[in-house]
Order: structure tokens, then C-alpha cells, then sequence
């Protein structure tokens, strides 16, 4: 059988910066293992711009972004293969590998990284009720016939959901000539960025109906309308409120979920809150020399923090295959408290040497607030924020000093600032 | 004259409301800082936003390849801009970083790929 150092399974932004990263620090025997027909990820969809201001300082469209980490992969020399697709994944790290061009092969590597990313939720996950005609899309799909293949998805359009995908599929399919009557939003406020509320719906005077959903989707070869309306505060639909809206087009935006079918396969711990492998602060999953990094361990907002993330997983798993580092140390455990919905890690070790981003969401909109980091009852750290919500994702740097003091448990939690 | 917006210069996001005195000056309220108010006057005076779209090509893996503004154009514009990539088709090879466009709309700004594209 092959054997090779590091297999990385997926070639997006995580899979490539995770890619880069091991390679400078001394594997030279990696594989990166993409499904699609080209590097890049959903990156070469994303034809917008404001992609890595944090990593290169500047604004980029999605594909530029993926272009860097190209060049840096070519330029290191470091293989990879597409239209691949990996089918399972052993506990002692045996991966399964099928592509038309070369068939069935298994693989032996002494470290995997998974970087596979996530997927959208489709309607089905929200159970709308009405016909199944066609012209029904997540957000994602319509923006990959539009942007890459060419394809125009519809006329007069609707789009439930008002998270960043949604806003930004507004805007591309009015540029494109499309009408687009409206977009709803289940909760009283938006997931995206007020940056895209005011550029991709205010710019062309699209309606955001907040606290508003689809009740019936209308249609029998071809959408012909939908029926929406508002929803109450358990979020039920309010009958009186319903009004038909006439489309040929329906666009889901409605939230991405962590894609780990593989991580199943070698028995990877899924966190029910993330939908991602627990990881520690060096991204380790619990299976032994197996990493994870990027949107399949859990959504980030921006790319930057996604390469952040895989160089770290990157320089970990080099550490792992060339000093063997080790698994076993004293953990301590991070518990997402009051108003905090997850962190990521999950869990650090009490020996960990370098600093460690701490990654998490928080549940509502806080105007003035507090984060609070505490030990059993001594609070270690308090950090005082303007602004916090559920959209954007907070970091709190973690260093020695503090994982020092820390006894078995830290926990994270708000306190609005009233 | 009264114009409601919304700041997006940093995540609190100010609603801010223009308005204009007896001297025809510009007042800004609503906001919580002074970036707010610049931020207004520009949207107010002169618009400006980055464009993105895609462009038609032919000998390459996808058909379509993905260009940009290289900066900001008047918010009027966009969707004459929109008309002439419309009407635009390459053949890959192409760079990114590549012109395809000069001087979009007398914009004095070039509309460039931003994705290399082999020759398949």
C-alpha cells in the first residue's frame, strides 16, 4: 500500500493553508485530496471582494485569495490530486480514495488532516410545506451556475435567509438583470454583515423583512410564487399575515453545516453544538494523529480565520509526525456558560506552550457587555465589548500565564452591561 | 432633504440621519463617532463602490472567469458597466491581474480577471 506523511482531505482554503504550513515546517511528503476539478474551494465562487484583510492586508476577491495559496502550494512543490473523492477513513489511518482517472486506491499516512469544509442547509432541512417545482436553490448553488458555470438561475427572484451568502446573492442576481422582490428573515435581525446589508440590498432598494418566513412554496413544473409572512416570537407563522409573493425563483440562505460524513468513518467525536470533531487548541481530534481544521470544524465568518486556524493544524501535524507529540497530557476543559453557545477548542492541554486563539459565538445581540472568563468561582479575564452578536465571532487570545492559573475547567460566559 | 443610513464603517453600525441647515451645510446625527459622519458626507456627495462580476470565456476549465474594479467607481454606473462585460468574451489563457477592460465607463479605472484561467 502507498504510504504517505500527511494526507489532507479537501483542497479549499483550509486544506491549502494547512497544506502550506506543514511543508515549511519540514514534511515534504504531503497529498492534498480534492473533489473538484480545481484548487481553490467554494473560494472560486466567491467572486466578491473582502476576502483577507486580516492575512495579506488588503481587500480580495475570493478567487484571488485562493490564487495565493495556489502559487505558495506549486511553488513548494507539494502534490496534490482532483476529482477525487475520499470514501473512508480508518482509525489506524487508512484512507480509501476513488477517481475516475486512476480507480480505487488506499492510502497509509502517519497524519490526516480533515479540511473538508461545510455545506448549506437545504429546504428540506426546514420542512416548507408546497409543491416541488423546479427553480428551488441554495444560495450556494445558484452562485456557482452564475459565477462559474454560466448559468442564470431565474427572473424575479425571493431569498429566505439574510445571512452573508443570501445578501451577497441579492445583489450578484440584480446585477445580472434579475428582479429580486424580497428577502426574509426568520429572526428579528440579520446574520450578515451590516456592510452587506447596506451594499447588496439598500444599493438596489431590496426589501429585508425581518421576522418573516416562507409558509408555501407555489409552482407545479416552474416556482410560480410563494406564500410568506410574518412569525411570532416562538416563531410560528401568523396566519393573518400571509401574502403571495409571485417568483420563478426561490434561494435558500438558511445556514451551513459542518460536512463530516468521513470524520464518522474512523470514529471521530462530533460536538452536537458545532456539528464539528471536538478539537484541542492544537486542533487534535480524540483519534490519534488525526487534525481538523476550517468550516468543518465549525463556521467561521471570514477566511482569514480559516487559515489561521490550518496553519496552526499544519504546523501541529508536522510536530506530530516528526517529534510525536503527545496525546495523553492533562486536559482542560472549556465550557461554553451563560450566553455562549460554543467555544472552539473544545478542550487545551495543560502543558500547551504557544498561544491559543479561543474561538466563540455568542447567542444574542448585547449592545455594552462583558466576557468573562472564569475558573471554578475566580474569574481570570474581563474583557469589555461595544458590541456583540450572534453573526460575528469573538476571539480571546489564551497564553501561559493564564492556562496557569486555570483549575481542570475555564469557562466562558457574557454579562450584558446594563 | 432627509436621508436615513446605516454606518458600516465598524460593527456597532450607527443609524444615521442626513440632513441640511439654512446654509446648505450637511448635518449628521445618529452617529456615535466621527468616522460616521465622513462616512455619510461621502455616500452623500459621491458614491463609490468596487464592482465584481464575471466575464464570458471560452478554452478554459469553467466558463466563466471572474474580474473586478481594480478600484472604486461611481454607484451610478454599475449597471453600465454590467452591459459592457456582458458583451465581453476572452479565450484562456488568461492572468490574473489582467487587464480586460481600460478605463471602464471613463472611470479612469481598469476592470481586471482575477483568476487565472489555463488553456484547456
Amino acid at each position: 500500500m502507498r504510504k504517505i506523511d500527511l494526507v489532507i482531505i479537501g483542497g479549499g482554503p483550509a486544506g491549502l493553508a494547512a497544506a502550506v504550513s506543514a511543508k515549511q515546517n519540514g514534511i515534504e511528503d504531503i497529498l492534498v485530496v480534492e473533489r473538484d476539478h480545481a484548487l481553490g474551494g467554494i473560494l472560486n465562487q466567491c467572486i466578491h471582494n473582502g476576502f483577507g484583510l486580516h492575512m495579506f492586508k488588503e481587500q480580495l476577491t475570493g478567487p484571488e485569495y485562493a490564487e495565493r495559496y495556489i502559487d505558495k502550494l506549486n511553488k513548494l512543490n507539494i502534490d496534490y490530486v482532483l476529482n477525487t473523492m475520499v470514501l473512508s477513513i480508518s482509525k489506524d489511518k487508512e484512507i480509501v480514495l476513488l477517481s475516475r482517472e486512476r480507480g480505487y486506491e488506499k492510502i497509509e499516512a502517519k497524519a490526516v488532516i480533515l479540511a473538508m469544509g461545510c455545506r448549506e442547509r437545504p429546504r428540506g432541512a426546514l420542512n416548507i410545506p408546497g409543491t416541488r417545482p423546479a427553480g428551488v436553490y441554495t444560495a450556494g448553488t445558484a452562485q456557482r451556475y452564475i459565477n462559474m458555470e454560466g448559468f442564470m438561475v431565474g427572473k424575479k427572484v425571493v431569498i429566505l435567509g439574510s445571512g452573508d451568502i443570501g445578501l451577497i446573492m441579492a445583489r450578484r442576481l440584480t446585477l445580472e438583470g434579475a428582479d429580486v422582490s424580497c428577502v426574509f428573515e426568520l429572526m428579528p435581525y440579520s446574520g450578515g454583515l451590516k456592510r452587506n446589508i447596506v451594499q447588496c440590498l439598500d444599493d438596489f432598494e431590496i426589501p429585508l423583512k425581518l421576522s418573516h418566513t416562507i409558509f408555501e412554496i407555489v409552482g407545479k413544473d416552474r416556482v410560480e410564487g410563494v406564500y410568506a409572512g410574518e412569525v411570532d416570537e416562538n416563531f410560528n407563522p401568523i396566519e393573518s399575515t400571509r401574502k403571495f409573493y409571485p417568483c420563478d425563483t426561490v434561494l435558500f440562505s438558511v445556514g451551513l453545516i459542518p460536512e463530516n460524513e468521513l470524520s464518522k468513518t474512523c470514529e471521530i467525536n462530533l460536538d452536537k453544538r458545532t456539528k464539528g470533531p471536538y478539537v484541542n487548541g492544537k486542533m487534535q481530534t480524540n483519534i490519534d494523529g488525526v487534525f481538523a481544521c476550517g468550516n468543518v470544524v465549525h463556521v467561521h465568518d471570514l477566511v482569514d480565520y480559516v487559515s489561521e486556524e490550518s496553519e496552526r493544524a499544519g504546523y501541529y501535524a508536522s510536530k506530530y509526525i516528526l517529534d510525536k507529540i503527545d496525546l495523553k497530557a492533562e486536559k482542560i476543559e472549556i465550557k461554553a456558560e451563560k450566553d455562549v453557545s460554543y467555544t472552539v477548542p473544545q478542550w487545551i492541554d495543560k502543558n500547551s506552550s504557544e498561544e491559543i486563539p479561543l474561538r466563540f459565538r455568542v447567542r444574542r445581540v448585547f449592545k455594552e457587555a462583558k466576557i468573562i472568563l472564569k475558573t471554578g468561582d475566580e474569574v481570570l479575564k474581563v474583557i469589555n465589548k461595544k458590541h456583540l452578536a450572534p453573526g460575528e465571532m469573538e476571539t480571546v487570545k489564551i497564553n501561559n500565564e493564564l492556562i496557569s492559573k486555570i483549575k481542570n475547567i475555564l469557562s466562558v460566559s457574557i454579562e450584558e452591561v446594563l | 432633504m432627509n436621508k436615513e443610513m446605516t454606518c458600516i464603517v465598524c460593527p456597532v453600525g450607527c443609524s444615521l440621519t442626513v440632513t441640511k441647515n439654512d446654509k446648505d451645510e450637511i448635518i449628521v446625527s445618529g452617529n456615535k463617532c466621527k468616522r460616521g459622519e465622513i462616512y455619510a458626507k461621502q455616500e452623500l456627495l459621491n458614491p463609490v463602490r468596487v464592482l465584481t462580476s464575471t466575464v464570458k470565456i471560452k478554452n478554459a476549465i469553467v466558463d466563466r472567469i471572474p474580474v473586478k474594479t481594480e478600484g472604486e467607481i461611481p454607484k451610478e454606473v454599475l449597471f453600465e458597466a454590467m452591459e459592457i462585460i456582458k458583451n465581453t468574451c476572452l479565450i484562456a489563457p488568461v492572468k490574473c491581474g489582467d487587464i480586460i477592460i481600460e478605463n471602464i465607463c471613463d472611470s479612469n479605472v481598469n476592470l481586471v480577471a482575477t483568476r487565472s484561467l489555463k488553456a484547456i
